[in-house]
């Protein structure tokens, strides 16, 4: 059964199509986060004239907190996102600090940063097993009734029961120490809410040492079951020739997914270096008529915005593969011979859209060691984790790595500590050139002479699902 | 016979889908019950029907017993999603705080859409000015963020930011037994342990800059009331729930942090800031150190409760 609509131009939800040409809607594009649909206009043979993502909603957040106390923003930017919220909480909070002048304790930082690193575990987990493994373990084609999560715990129920227990296992580790785990509350403008017990870190340490051994299953698993066997036409789904934007440590290039410096890489491997401060003049953002997101560019390249796949003009992308592709190397050592291994296979910087869930596996591994790390370091239960702050005008710009890229938050105070004006640019935003330019490569690649089959459409859907919009 | 279920999200984050994963193992067990006909975040049903026959005015979601709604209705899309589910399903569930009270995104209610468009798309520091998008692809923006029971008949309201999986897989439950949910009507303070003297000395709010006076060595039940303290804490007027079904204690009072009253009202149609001012003046605490009323209103501004420039004191 195809799960598409054909229609013509003069219906709505339609665009862009000439009188008699096929549109083609994919609506709503499932197993993602939010809403969006896919038009694919065909041209009088029946072959990929045009294709578009359309971004459907726009919730005004960084207009809303505008007149609100600013240290009260951190725990209502969280709701953009229900499966990144502490990304949103931890970059909202370093916008705050940086109104207020808040310089943060050592505890304080130590623990934002275990905080945000865990929840990337849960996140990649969340995406790889429950979003899109179905197309792999069911294929691209099974019917839609199966091809889900659901089809998986069935097709699999041991791996599915070990999958959801861990991500279960890892949410209740933040949970139990943090209060909150979905919409976070305890990183505050200063630093942290609590400190951490020894008994806690304790427990978390041995618990963190079980996500441990999962990643390594889980990348093991990956790399058998999954990756041996993607197909030529799979691996080069959604394939363009991009940039790419990502933090690392500014002492030795490393990954890291809390702070450092952002780093803008060209298609062609060369690079350039920047603070989060700077980002107005390195990044811009284009407005389309057709969607309510905006779409990031390289502003700095200084040659405009354009999706023309023949000839992009200041396109890069963000998330898993970007940063395995920016950075220089991983401080921890087993993510570290698996980046060796990728890079030895893939080169720098590999381009295979597909790779985005190679690397994701990649970085949980990273997230997992990095976690453990942290909790070896007795420090961390230092009991010192909170600078008072005082409300005052100034301006703050928090950066963050978010599981879907480089997450900014922009604010600025009046004398209050209030709101005055706030601009935001979240990790699935900077994707969105990118996608539409995948879309375009994957629908052409799929779909042919007016042939149109619900696989087809998947696969085009899987072009979408490697960056985990 | 498994029960038939449909789910969708509307102007939401999918954090109250998140809440129903983190059912964990309860999940793998209510499963076998339940029989997913849409649900776009695990499944690829699709609004239109099969390629070639449906209408693109009238999209459709497969028949159900229930249906899961989570976020309020922002947009034009939204309208006919939530349209559609209600002509879909027997039992409606409004889940999570949006879809009973509007939730943060009602905060938009304090501002008209051309100043959000205007700041998003022409004075936006890092934007080239563009007028705003208006392709006829695009879902009209409604006038302001409705709560969903303005817009559609709810049958279940299921309160929360999000709501506690303990909640859910009560309401799931009670569904497959055919009865009525047991759902907690208290309010947070009910099922907080923290130490409370009764009136007193505070006599004015003020701002949460610095943390909780707590011995983190020491439980919750030897801490003092954060609203004793003095923080802005919404625990008198905010619906409980998120202690879970289990006796744990409020999820930001566990935080040390002061309840921001993420479940909306304790009664349905309650007004959190109505009922906060009363709270704090027959505690003579000044109701002007509120440094800004509409985040008392935060969650639950739909219904008409925020309105613009109502904002601040």
């Amino acid at each position: 059964m195809a799960q598409t609509i054909e229609a013509t131009a003069d219906q709505a939800f339609t665009h862009g199509a000439g009188s008699g040409r096929r549109v083609i809607n994919i609506q709503p594009i499932t197993r993602i986060e939010g809403h969006a649909r896919i038009a694919i206009v065909l041209d009088d043979e029946g072959n990929v004239a045009d294709t578009r993502l359309n971004i459907m909603a726009l919730r005004g957040f960084e207009k809303f907190i505008e007149g609100r106390p600013a240290e009260e923003v951190p725990r209502i930017v969280n709701r953009i996102c229900g499966i990144c919220p502490w990304m949103h909480h931890t970059a909202s909070n370093k916008a705050v600090d940086g109104c207020f002048g808040a310089k943060i304790p050592p505890a304080g930082k130590k623990l934002r940063e275990l905080m945000l690193v865990m929840a990337q575990i849960n996140d990649k987990i969340l995406h790889f097993f429950f979003l899109a493994a179905p197309d792999f373990v069911l294929g691209p084609g099974a019917d839609y009734s199966v091809r889900n999560v659901l089809g998986v715990v069935k097709a699999a129920p041991e791996l599915a029961a070990r999958v959801v227990k861990m991500r279960q296992a890892g949410q209740m580790m933040i949970e139990k120490f943090a209060g909150k785990v979905i919409h976070p509350v305890a990183v505050v403008p200063g630093g942290f809410s609590k400190p951490m017990t020894e008994a806690e870190r304790q427990e978390l340490l041995e618990k963190s040492r079980e996500q441990l051994d999962f990643a390594i299953f889980c990348l093991n698993w990956a790399k058998k079951n999954v990756f041996a066997h993607l197909d030529d036409a799979t691996v080069r789904l959604g394939e363009i020739t991009t940039g790419f934007l990502g933090t690392v440590d500014p002492t030795d290039g490393s990954l890291n997914f809390f702070e450092g410096v952002l780093r803008l890489m060209r298609p062609d491997g060369s690079y350039q270096d920047f603070s989060h401060l700077e980002y107005a003049y390195y990044l811009g953002e284009h407005v389309e008529d057709w969607a309510y997101s905006k779409f990031p560019y390289a502003r700095v390249w200084g040659e405009g915005f354009s999706m023309d796949p023949e000839n992009p003009k200041g396109i890069y992308r963000v998330n898993t593969l970007a940063r395995l592709n920016v950075c220089d190397k991983i401080s921890t050592p087993l993510a570290q011979a698996e980046l060796e291994e990728f890079r030895s296979r893939f080169g720098r910087p590999a381009q295979s859209t597909m790779l985005y869930h190679w690397a994701r596996l990649i970085e949980l591994l990273y997230a997992c060691e990095k976690v453990v790390e942290h909790l070896e370091d007795p420090e961390i239960t230092d009991p010192h984790v909170r600078n008072p702050v005082e409300p005052k005008a100034g301006r703050g710009v928090g950066c963050v790595e978010a599981p879907r890229g480089t997450l900014i938050h922009d604010y600025s105070t009046d004398k209050n500590g209030l709101i005055t004006r706030a601009n935001l640019i979240v990790g699935t935003t900077h994707n969105v050139a990118p996608m539409n330019m995948s879309i375009r490569q994957a629908a052409q690649s799929v779909i042919r002479h007016g042939v149109v089959t619900e696989e087809a459409l998947n696969r085009v859907e899987m072009a979408v699902r490697c960056y985990d919009p | 016979m498994p029960v038939k279920v449909a789910s969708e999200w509307l102007n939401s984050c999918s954090g109250c889908e998140v809440a129903i994963l983190n059912l964990g193992e309860t999940l793998l067990t209510v499963l076998p019950h339940l029989e997913f006909v849409h649900i776009p975040v695990l499944m690829d049903h699709k609004y239109f029907g099969q390629r070639g026959e449906g209408d693109l005015h009238h999209l459709e979601i497969p028949q159900a017993t229930v249906g899961l709604i989570s976020g309020g209705i922002r947009n034009q899309e939204h309208l006919e999603v939530a349209q559609a589910m209600r002509r879909s399903c027997e039992i409606i569930i409004a889940l999570g705080t949006c879809a009973t009270h509007g939730g943060i995104p009602a905060l938009m209610n304090l501002f008209d859409n051309p100043a959000l468009l205007e700041r998003y798309y022409r004075t936006s520091e890092s934007t080239d000015p563009h007028d705003p998008p208006a392709d006829a692809v695009l879902p009209p923006i409604l006038d302001r963020t409705y709560a969903l029971d303005e817009k559609i008949q709810v049958d279940i309201y299921l309160q929360g930011c999000p709501p506690h999986p303990d909640l859910i897989a009560e309401a799931l439950t009670a569904l497959l037994e055919g009865r009525e949910p047991r759902l907690p009507d208290k309010s947070v303070c009910d099922t907080c342990p923290t130490i409370r003297l009764g009136k007193g000395k505070l006599k004015k709010l003020h701002r949460f800059t610095h943390n909780a006076h707590y011995d983190p060595a020491k439980p919750l039940s030897e801490m003092h009331c954060l609203l004793e303290q003095g923080f802005q804490c919404l625990g008198p007027v905010t619906r409980a729930g998120c202690a879970g079904l289990s006796g744990e204690a409020p999820q930001c009072i566990r935080a040390r942090v002061p309840c921001q009253g993420c479940y909306g009202p304790v009664r349905k149609d309650g007004n959190q800031l109505l009922d906060y001012l009363n709270a704090l003046a027959s505690n003579r605490i000044d109701v002007h150190s509120i440094t800004d009323r509409a985040t008392v209103l935060e969650f639950s501004g739909a219904h008409g409760l925020l309105k613009r420039r109502a904002a601040g004191k």
